[in-house]
């Protein structure tokens, strides 16, 4: 059992990596949320669903069925993240219009906007699998069965560690998610609306007093999060080529985890919950099997919750310094 | 009943059809007694099944059910189609344990898995001639005991086996990848649905894992795998099916009546369990023919009948399973699924 973790350590540490990356991405969704309003906003999961078809829009119109490489390569990549962006930005601001602010005005209770968010996420599956995917994607009736995208760029090895070979799409998801997480993070802590989201975050009303105009503040955070699931969901398609109407669900619930366990409300601590999600995953797979993953990473997930109840940067959004 | 349009209705819309053929063209003769497909979507999901089946007994009073399509949701409604008295035949669900409730309204028309994974067991061991196998299953009702059966075959032919199991769910498979690398097997079994085969075999040919033959079950034959594969990955892999499924090279005259029939209606040729389905659904027209039009009645007519079937030579035992047991090997060639022949004769070319 030993052996087989040193043997694998290096492939399943790649895998894990690129995996948490794209939890990490879909957890700066909730925890952003969480940090502003204090709402888990359960239809996240759709949002990147959503992100994932966007995406697939992309090569879809252009009819793209081989291998690209050079600038086209490049260019459809880049087209099928901002696609992903749209789309998935989109779904956030609509849900935000349509399932919270109208609670949020009446001074709904929090489980209120709970319920509305289940249901929208349950109203957002079944639109994709009765209408959107049979009819966009021109699949009629089959609108539940997963949908391929044609491999776009070459499996190359680029490098390889102590002998296990990394792949470009595995390097182009890391660098990706790790380039809009700076992004973002500069945009928060640099930027005159990320000083709205962290004042409105530490206090809504002194915020208002301030001049900070909540509704806007709001709607640009879900415009953040869903921009950041989207671009998610682009490098999901991208690298596992394939999506369905119910692909949100196991991701929403492992990105979540991954928010609480890096700590909600904290940006980098859904970075830092995201990749550790991911390698713990793989690593656990090799010591116990791989019908054990989600147990251990939810005994992670307890066990550091047990000890460091606010996660593992533990730091909030609205705690964090100007 | 069956899941006509969840993640694998794939399997489940070609025995319907098949059924559907054979009522249509029997009301078409106009029969004293018409018959009425009622069509229960369980979307796969056992609860639900057993919520349209009580509906299908309490409301529309069928006499006759040709489901549930997979085995985790009979294990589910069987009891209830037994307390109701209402015969049911499976053209699908191949769990073993099935058989062993003593259901007297229960029939399938198909060798369950403990025929199936030896079956395909032995053709891994001998015309694939592979000492060194690596065998997963999805932990389903389904996946898991005919991968066991798969093991446990191999086992006793001598050849080394690694087993690991993998959440159906999920899309990334990685981890089981990994392992699978790092053991180097000659050939891989999955036991599961084509869904999660087409994404696993597409991880493991882009993880470098290229020699080793791809083995799977009914479960996995459908062009699905090979959509979710890729063509060139999916390329030379093999399923096993105690189904048979006509293609366009059949000579058996009664095999491509029904092809024909069938591609008139659907404009595609039969897929997996059509024939089964056909074969179902004639038992059950046979029974009305016979003049047996209550639930009871039909019931009898079915531990009775012996018929020459598309799919097979169509005779029930005492316990519900149907007594012909050949197992029949596919291979994915030049993108399609072709007919290799019997396990017990094909060879590899």
């Amino acid at each position: 059992m030993f052996s087989d973790f040193i043997n694998q350590f290096w492939p399943a540490s790649i895998d894990g990596l690129a995996f948490g990356s794209i939890y990490a991405l879909i957890a700066l969704g909730y925890t952003m949320v969480y940090g502003v309003l204090r709402l888990i906003n359960f239809a996240h999961s759709e949002v990147f669903m959503i992100g994932t078809f966007g995406a697939m829009f992309v090569p879809f119109t252009l009819g793209i069925d081989s291998t690209l490489t050079g600038i086209a390569l490049v260019g459809v990549i880049l087209a099928m993240i901002v696609a992903g962006m749209l789309a998935s930005a989109g779904t956030a601001i609509a849900l935000e219009q349509v399932a919270y602010k109208p609670l949020r005005k009446r001074g709904a209770s929090r489980l209120a906007a709970l319920i509305s968010a289940i249901g929208a996420s349950i109203f957002l599956q079944e639109l994709f699998a009765l209408v959107v995917i049979p009819g966009v994607f021109d699949r009629p009736e089959r609108g539940r069965i997963q949908m391929g995208l044609p491999r776009l760029m070459e499996r190359s090895e680029l490098f390889s560690i102590a002998g296990h070979p990394v792949r470009v799409d595995q390097v182009v998801v890391i660098i990706a998610a790790i380039g809009m997480m700076i992004a973002l993070d500069a945009l928060v802590n640099r930027t005159k609306i990320g000083r709205g989201i962290r004042a409105t975050a530490q206090n809504p009303e002194a915020a208002t007093l301030m001049g900070v105009d909540i509704n806007n503040i709001v709607r640009m955070t879900f415009l953040i999060g869903g921009a950041m699931a989207g671009v998610a969901g682009a490098l999901y398609l991208i690298s596992y080529e394939n999506t369905n109407y119910y692909i949100g669900f196991l991701f929403g619930i492992k990105a979540f985890t991954a928010a609480v366990l890096g700590g909600i409300g904290n940006l980098r601590g859904a970075l830092v919950g995201g990749i550790v999600l991911g390698l713990v995953e793989n690593y656990g797979a090799i010591l116990v099997g791989s019908d054990w993953k989600h147990v251990i990473s939810f005994t992670i997930l307890i066990l550091v919750l047990m000890f460091r109840p606010t996660g593992i940067l533990g730091e909030s959004l609205q705690q964090a310094r100007a | 009943m069956g899941d006509l349009t969840g993640p694998n209705s794939g399997i489940v819309i070609p025995p319907k059809n098949g059924a559907k053929l054979v009522f249509d063209e029997y009301n078409k003769t106009n029969p004293s007694v018409k018959i009425e497909l009622v069509e229960y979507d369980s979307q796969g999901d056992g609860s639900k099944a057993v919520g349209l089946a009580q509906q299908a007994i309490k409301n529309d009073k069928v006499a006759a059910m040709i489901g549930p399509a997979f085995s985790g949701e009979s294990a589910q409604v069987g009891p209830v189609l037994e307390e109701a008295q209402l015969p049911s035949i499976t053209a699908s669900a191949t769990n073993t344990k099935l058989a062993q409730n003593g259901w007297k309204y229960w029939h399938r028309i198909l060798p369950n898995d403990s025929v199936q994974g030896p079956g395909i067991a032995d053709f891994i061991a001998g015309a694939a001639a592979s000492k060194n196998a690596f065998v997963i299953d999805d932990k389903s009702d389904y996946g898991k005991p005919l991968a066991d059966a798969v093991k446990g075959q191999l086992e006793t032919k001598g050849v080394k086996v690694t087993t690991d199991s993998l959440d159906p769910q999920e899309s990334d498979f990685s981890s089981v990848v990994n392992k699978v690398a790092a053991t180097k097997p000659d050939s891989i079994f999955f036991g599961g649905y084509y869904a999660a085969a087409g994404n696993l075999l597409k991880q493991l040919r882009d993880k470098g894992v290229k020699d080793a033959k791809f083995f799977s079950a009914d479960g996995s034959l459908d062009k699905g795998l090979i959509d979710g594969a890729g063509a060139p990955n999916a390329e030379g892999a093999l399923v096993g099916c105690p189904c048979y499924i006509a293609t366009a090279d059949v000579t058996d005259e009664k095999v491509k009546k029904f092809a024909d029939a069938y591609k008139a209606a659907y404009s595609a040729d039969p897929a997996i369990y059509a024939a089964e389905g056909y074969d179902a659904a004639t038992v059950l027209v046979e029974a009305v023919k016979a003049g047996n039009t209550t639930p009871e009645k039909i019931n009898e007519f079915i531990k009775t009948v012996d018929l020459a079937g598309v799919s097979k030579q169509v005779k029930f035992g005492a316990n519900g399973e149907v007594e012909a047991k050949d197992i029949y090997m596919y291979q994915v060639k030049n993108g399609a699924i072709t007919l290799l022949g019997k396990a017990s004769e094909a060879k590899l070319g």
